[in-house]
């Protein structure tokens, strides 16, 4: 065990856990902020994406201990004007990718506020949709009014 | 009045006599078009809960005192476990309870594949359940391996007898047919590979298993649990309100679930059972491999006069010998038509149903020998089709088709091909490809719904379905919202959980909306004519809004009550559409670029066009990811799967996305139900991998002949088509001066 403080969206937390755990087990297990989803645990998916000083970063491979800035997950981007752009294009089908697709969408429009497709294609390919919602979040982050 | 009735039941294009009991369906069709509600588009009811990641699936549940499992998986394609200790897991920390085979179902003795279950460990923490499975000591005997499906149908190693089928005489029509064609095509195995892994979370409450799952089908886990267990059904509760997908793979419970179940009764815990990723990719189902012999013989009009064809499906260790035969007895006109179809029985996973399973295969040889003999009639593929409409199924009659509407929706987007064309250059080629769908798609009773109106005008409808992803949920509120004329907005949908609804239809076969929509309505139906009886009482005129009749009743609510009616008898309920593709194609490299799909499909009534069109791009995409990239592989000595990440399975992602068009003919099936409405599911995913092959001898002259399209079949092919094309210069052409 081994002492870790972290800030999540905003709130500071110190807890004591194993090092070698990773951020995703943290969020989840930890926070119960299970917003952020597991489906790969090796950094292959994207559902896992979480912001590090607005940086998207894959939480999964990520080491808890090794985190240096501030975490947000999509429970930090609920207000987030992209969450309503997202329903209302339907990017969403089971929605087991569509948190870390908010928060990957979420970074690229705070650096770059309109992107265009090709833009939107480069930033979210590391995001993958087994449903195939690509078209509708493409709709969405291109329909998206920051 | 209930009736009691023998019925052909359908799913996946397998078929069984049930005897159900089927309410009278007296409620006539909604006209066709847009209403006020239905036919128009609607965002999900629950997407703020799904986008904002407060949607709790399966993986999410943290029950009190939860355990976390793992599972001991073969090594080797075929072994017996010969002796094994489970006592060295039991004693490391946070072990709470070990199992090996024959303890839990689906937890065996001898493994037919790389990834059967073996045994299963507890622990507080999954990392201590994995650490624990990795210290089970077995001793394994390796069994001779079968790989090869050709092999297994020499051997007669099959999962079932050889499925044959004929009508007409085909011998004779081959002997008479002014052009043949033949082909050999093969398909991949490919995974469904859901974003939710397998898993289930089970405990016991008294003498009551509560089953919390990610399922396509709430009540069949119910039945095969208490089957399985020995329980009545009712002492088994299975919940699941949100799930990561399926498409097909999550139809039954598997040996998770009972593994799950066994660890809880041993420790009196609840315990999760997840796959891995890994396993996800082993041990979780796939569309199993084909190789299909087809043969097509045409008169010099363009009349298809016969079809043959053999197929193999590599099923795998078990699973069901999917209809990979059933386009070719379906979509055309051809009076002898003559099919075998073998199920391998391989030490390779078991297959499970994947988005029209068979179907998704068959029309992929099908529709690129059609074009094969297109190409040698000198007929317009799209004319050749047209030629050869089949106006009825072998018979029986279409409860509705309007394939002919989509022919002609699709003619501009065919048209394009002469521009397309004109656009290649040197390297990259540009074609047009066409193919046509036929699935099933009709769902069936039984199935049910409850709604429940209180006095501030709000309804709930209630019913244990599930909704995989579909946007299913959303169409029932939409159905009931029409029916008692409020918005949508004051309509909510209970789903999720066995013990607090009745019983619905699997999520499978595109049978979601088909089969619970109509039982939606007729609830909603009820709950208005009770509307309609206070109404009167209170002498209200009958266009008084439903908010302002029911306000006086305050604790009271209105129960409205319905099923799901019978299909039409006598007919063939199936669903049609046809794919325009438009590729590339890089003729140094071999690499396809799909560019532009239009994709029109005939499902009867929409009742959310924008669900619906997510529907059709998420089935387009995942065909193109069927037709381009994924593949699992295996080791062709030891049978280990070498694909086991998403790193090596290769779906596609958002840069890989076409142009795609939805067009729908929405024209309600009048003889099906109170609504009209087929499947749209798995349609949209049946004529892509044509289509593209398709696409690629247009813009190129080579015929593809098997999935996926790899660069190094691409290239394979171009050079056949070039040395054909040298042939031909050589024997026909005159020499130029």
């Amino acid at each position: 065990m081994s002492a870790l403080r972290l800030t999540v969206n905003g709130g500071e937390h110190v807890l004591d856990v194993p090092v070698g755990t990773s951020l995703a087990q943290i969020l989840r297990d930890e926070l119960g902020l299970t917003g952020t989803k597991i489906a790969c645990n090796e950094g292959h998916c994207g559902a896992c994406t979480v912001q590090i000083d607005g940086v998207p970063q894959l939480s999964c491979i990520t080491l808890a201990h090794a985190v240096e800035g501030e975490v947000t997950t999509i429970e930090g981007l609920r207000e987030h004007p992209l969450v309503e752009a997202f329903v209302r294009a339907d990017a969403v089908q089971c929605g087991y990718c569509t948190p870390g697709q908010v928060v990957s969408a979420a970074a690229l429009v705070a650096a770059n506020p309109q992107p265009t497709r090709e833009e939107i294609r480069h930033a979210m390919a590391g995001n993958i949709c087994r449903c195939g919602t690509y078209p509708k979040i493409e709709e969405a982050i291109l329909s998206w009014q920051g | 009045m209930a009736r009691l009735i023998r019925t052909e039941k359908e799913v996946e294009g397998r078929f069984e006599e049930v005897w159900i009991v089927v309410e009278e369906d007296p409620l006539e069709q909604w006209p066709e078009g847009p209403l006020e509600v239905v036919g128009r588009p609607a965002p999900r009811k629950d997407g703020p809960e799904r986008v904002r990641g407060e949607a709790r699936y399966t993986a999410d549940l943290r029950l009190p005192g939860m355990l976390q499992a793992a599972v001991l998986r073969s090594p080797h394609a075929h072994a017996k476990v010969r002796r094994i200790d489970l006592a060295p897991a039991l004693a490391l920390p946070g072990v709470r309870a070990a199992i090996g085979p024959g303890e839990a179902h689906g937890l065996e003795e001898e493994a037919g594949f790389a990834g059967a279950a073996v045994a299963a460990v507890a622990a507080d923490t999954f990392a201590q359940a994995r650490a624990a499975v990795k210290a089970i000591d077995v001793e394994w005997e390796e069994l001779e391996v079968v790989l090869d499906p050709d092999d297994a149908v020499k051997r007669e190693q099959l999962t079932a007898e050889p499925r044959t089928y004929e009508r007409g005489d085909v011998d004779k029509a081959f002997a008479d047919a002014d052009v043949v064609v033949e082909g050999t095509y093969r398909t991949q195995t490919v995974l469904h590979n859901s974003m939710e892994t397998h898993q289930a979370i089970c405990e016991w409450q008294g003498d009551t298993l509560h089953v919390y799952i990610s399922t396509q089908f709430i009540w069949g886990i119910r039945q095969a649990v208490a089957q399985t267990l020995d329980l009545p059904e009712d002492k088994v509760r299975v919940v699941c309100e949100f799930m990561g997908g399926g498409f097909g793979s999550k139809n039954g419970p598997d040996e998770y679930t009972f593994v799950a179940a066994e660890l809880a009764k041993r420790t009196g815990r609840p315990v999760r059972c997840a796959l891995t990723r890994r396993e996800e990719n082993t041990s979780a189902g796939n569309r199993n491999a084909t190789i299909q012999r087809l043969r097509a013989g045409a008169r010099g009009d363009g009349t298809i006069v016969a079809f043959e064809g053999e197929f193999r499906n590599s099923v795998g260790w078990s699973g069901w010998n999917a209809s990979t035969e059933g386009p070719m007895r379906m979509l055309y006109d051809c009076e002898n038509v003559r099919s075998v179809t073998y199920g391998a029985k391989l030490n390779t996973p078991p297959m499970k149903a994947f988005r029209a399973p068979g179907f998704v295969e068959g029309t992929f040889g099908l529709e690129c020998l059609v074009d094969e003999l297109a190409a040698k009639l000198d007929v317009d593929p799209l004319e050749l089709r047209r030629r050869n409409y089949a106006a009825s199924n072998e018979g029986t009659p279409f409860s509705s088709k309007n394939l002919e509407d989509c022919y002609r929706m699709a003619e501009p987007h065919w048209e394009r091909r002469h521009e397309v064309r004109s656009r290649s250059d040197a390297v990259w080629k540009r074609g047009v490809g066409m193919a046509s769908q036929i699935w099933y798609g009709g769902g069936g009773p039984p199935s049910y719904a409850w709604v429940r109106l209180g006095s501030d005008g709000r309804a709930t409808v209630i019913t244990a379905m599930q909704d995989i992803g579909t946007g299913t949920r959303t169409a029932m509120a939409q159905i009931a919202a029409e029916e008692l004329g409020i918005p949508l907005e004051h309509v909510d949908v209970a789903l999720g959980d066995s013990a607090r609804g009745p019983y619905a239809s699997i999520s499978a076969g595109s049978s979601t909306l088909p089969s619970m929509g109509p039982a939606v309505r007729a609830a909603a139906a009820d709950a208005r004519e009770q509307v309609e009886d206070i109404a009167e009482q209170r002498g209200l005129p009958a266009d008084t809004p439903l908010q302002e009749i029911v306000a006086v009743l305050e604790e009271s609510q209105i129960l409205g009550k319905g099923a799901r009616g019978p299909n039409p008898t006598g007919m063939s309920v199936l669903t049609f559409g046809v794919h325009v593709v438009e590729v590339a194609v890089d003729v140094e490299t071999g690499e396809v670029n799909v560019e532009r799909v239009a994709a029109i499909h005939d499902v009867g009534r929409i009742v959310n066009p924008l669900g619906a069109s997510s529907q059709v791009e998420g089935g387009v995409i995942q065909g193109i990811g069927h037709t381009l990239s994924e593949e699992r592989l295996l080791d062709p000595e030891s049978g280990r799967i070498l694909t086991t990440s998403l790193d090596s399975y290769r779906m596609p992602t958002i840069a890989d996305v076409p142009e795609i068009i939805c067009e729908f003919v929405d024209r309600p099936d009048e003889h099906l139900t109170n609504l009209g409405s087929k499947g749209l599911g798995e349609p949209p995913i049946v004529p892509i991998a044509a289509a593209i092959a398709n696409a690629i001898r247009d813009a190129t002259g080579a015929e593809v002949h098997e999935l996926p399209i790899s660069r190094e079949e691409m290239l394979r092919a171009l050079r056949e088509a070039e040395e054909r094309a040298r042939e031909k210069e050589k024997r026909g052409a005159p020499a130029a001066v």
